[in-house]
């Protein structure tokens, strides 16, 4: 049965609605128009109309290199996502099928380390790297963006392989399939909706990390997130180039994610409504 | 052939035995029902001949030869799920397929086997859709046809009516006797459902808690129950049980007597009550009798045409050859 709602409330709530989403997309929307200004203009204080001019991007392309960092992000955020299913889909596999008594346990220590703070462990992490030779290097930072995000892509994996009804695993095993088979045939056809859902959301993580790759970057393995820090240098702030290099970097990984949004919907809410 | 012998089989989760050790012989051809209230270890019992889940003691023979570490792949038994446990990604033709495609049957021959699987269960213009697109009896059929295919030593039910509703209950109830009776393979199917229990088995194993409670013929569970428990649980409505006094004059600790085997009369007979609540089914009625001190309620089938109301005096008379009487301990006495 549908609540009833008056037209003059129906209005209040859209206008309240639409408020509401202004104030929180203005940053974006400003460091927009931000980009289209010219440095002066930027500077010169507060002003929605820019004059349009591409300068700061191409500055940001030309000056200082748009490409590498741009090539680091893809590589960072692709090589974490696949090392990290490598190690997830097992481990959710064993914790979904042939759960212990110790499994909820292990799922909930796996998610707590996610709620330390990273600075706690910044320095052995760092002085990790430095020993090891990790230090600024594509390797070294994506097997850390892949141990990061390890939780959340086993977390949802486990998710997912729940959902799959046991009795479809123990009919394939009644009609005469290996695990192999079963995993082959059954299982993950069955679970490549989850799969892709859980690299689709790994990918933006990795995409957006701030943390680790500002820390243990310099130049040869800086991605796109320390590639904006570095616009905050000793010469003062270029506002226009900052936003810029902004909005280029967040621009593929928003198109990406307009286009999988009902993949990624989808694998965020799954399980929860059934 | 589908000889199925348990010998001494246990079951443990933990500390808890929900199979004590327990025998049981099931011949070739025969359709066995396993029946008991939920939780009696009937599920169980069809998972460890499956071999879905691993004896805690004793052996599993199938035609003789031990089966007890045989991975379920390998015992050559077909299982029809509760929950159809249909592949979703799979066409109905490649669900049917997926066993022989598992045990390496030719095309041509896994082709002719679908054909006739799918004439004989009616899903010859539903081979190309997902399960997704057919209804409960469709889907149920499917998996009865992927069993089918695999020419089995055994099939194994557990409880694969539960989820239709009752029309449909009825008719695939048929179905699955008529399949018996055509193919002649060893069944053992797994319900609560007495009816389902009395209409298709040759032989009914009654389970609670793990022990078998009796063995035996539909009828001779419905003429002879060995306890009060097979009694109470066989037969709907339930036999009326009875202690007491009433009991006492006919030797037993409790009686019982079925609720065709009670005369009504709204003038004379042994025993006085009120009427109750009525059902009446058209063939027959069944009387809800209050008020007789002998039980809460004495159930009654009447024919359907007796004109007695909520509230009127009956009296009530049972047929002494049909008394069941049974000890204290719940056992039947000769």
């Amino acid at each position: 049965m549908a609540r009833a709602v008056n037209t003059r409330t129906k209005v209040g709530y859209t206008v309240a609605a639409w408020i509401v989403a202004l104030v929180i997309f203005f940053p974006i929307l400003y460091t927009i128009i931000t980009s289209l200004k010219t440095e002066q203009e930027a500077i010169s204080g507060f002003n929605l109309i820019p004059s349009f001019t591409l300068s700061s991007f191409e500055a940001v392309q030309t000056q200082n290199n748009y490409w590498k960092p741009f090539t680091n992000s893809v590589i960072l955020a692709v090589g974490s996502t696949i090392l990290a299913l490598i190690v997830a889909i097992p481990a959710a596999w064993a914790m979904a099928f042939s759960p212990t008594k110790n499994t909820k346990n292990i799922l909930m220590w796996m998610l707590s380390t996610k709620m330390m703070p990273a600075v706690a462990v910044l320095v052995p992490i760092y002085l990790i790297f430095l020993r090891t030779g990790l230090m600024d290097t594509r390797i070294g930072l994506t097997v850390m963006l892949m141990l990061i995000n390890l939780p959340i892509v086993v977390w949802m994996l486990y998710t997912y392989f729940r959902e799959i009804p046991g009795e479809i695993l123990e009919a394939a095993r009644m009609d005469g399939a290996g695990l192999r088979d079963e995993i082959l045939y059954v299982l993950t056809p069955m679970a490549i909706p989850g799969i892709a859902s859980t690299m689709l959301l790994n990918v933006i993580l990795a995409w957006n990390e701030a943390f680790w790759t500002i820390q243990l970057t310099t130049t040869n393995a800086a991605p796109l997130s320390a590639f904006i820090a570095s616009f905050s240098s000793p010469q003062g702030l270029f506002w226009a180039k900052l936003s810029a290099a902004s909005v280029m970097a967040i621009a593929p990984i928003l198109i990406m994610g307009w286009f999988s949004q009902k993949q990624l919907v989808r694998g965020l809410t799954f399980g929860a409504v059934k | 052939m589908g000889r199925i012998t348990l010998e001494a089989v246990t079951k443990r989760f933990g500390d808890v035995e929900v199979i004590p050790p327990l025998n049981l012989d099931i011949n070739d051809g025969e359709f066995v029902v396993f029946v008991g209230p939920s939780g009696c270890g009937k599920s169980t019992l069809l998972r460890l001949i499956a071999g879905l889940e691993d004896t805690s003691g004793g052996r599993i023979l199938i035609d003789g030869k031990d089966a007890t570490d045989t991975p379920p792949a390998k015992r050559g038994l077909a299982m029809v799920f509760q929950s159809y446990a249909l592949y979703p990604h799979m066409s109905v033709r490649k669900n049917i397929a997926f066993p022989m495609r598992m045990a390496g049957v030719p095309q041509d021959e896994q082709d002719r086997r679908i054909t006739s699987a799918a004439k004989a269960l009616n899903l010859t213009d539903y081979l190309d859709r997902k399960p997704g697109q057919l209804s409960g009896g469709q889907r149920q059929r499917v998996a009865i046809g992927r069993a089918i295919v695999r020419e089995p030593a055994a099939f194994l039910f557990d409880e694969p009516l539960s989820n239709l509703d009752a029309a449909l209950r009825v008719g695939m109830r048929l179905e699955i006797s008529e399949l018996h009776n055509r193919l002649k393979t060893t069944m053992i199917y797994v319900t609560h459902d007495q009816v389902e229990a009395m209409t298709m088995a040759d032989k009914i194993v009654v389970l609670r808690a793990g022990h078998i409670e009796q063995v035996g013929s539909p009828m001779e569970l419905y003429r002879a129950p060995k306890n009060l428990f097979v009694a109470g649980f066989i037969g709907s409505p339930r036999m009326n049980l009875i202690d007491g006094a009433a009991a006492a004059e006919y030797g037993a600790h409790t009686i019982g007597i079925r609720p065709e085997h009670i005369a009504v009369s709204p003038d004379h007979g042994k025993w006085r009550g009120r009427v109750g609540v009525s059902e009446h089914l058209g063939s027959d009625t069944f009387f809800y009798v209050e008020d007789t001190g002998l039980a809460d309620t004495i159930t009654v089938r009447a024919g359907g045409n007796i004109d007695l109301h909520h509230g009127d005096t009956v009296f009530l008379t049972p047929d002494d050859a049909q008394m069941h009487r049974f000890d204290a301990t719940g056992a039947r006495v000769a």
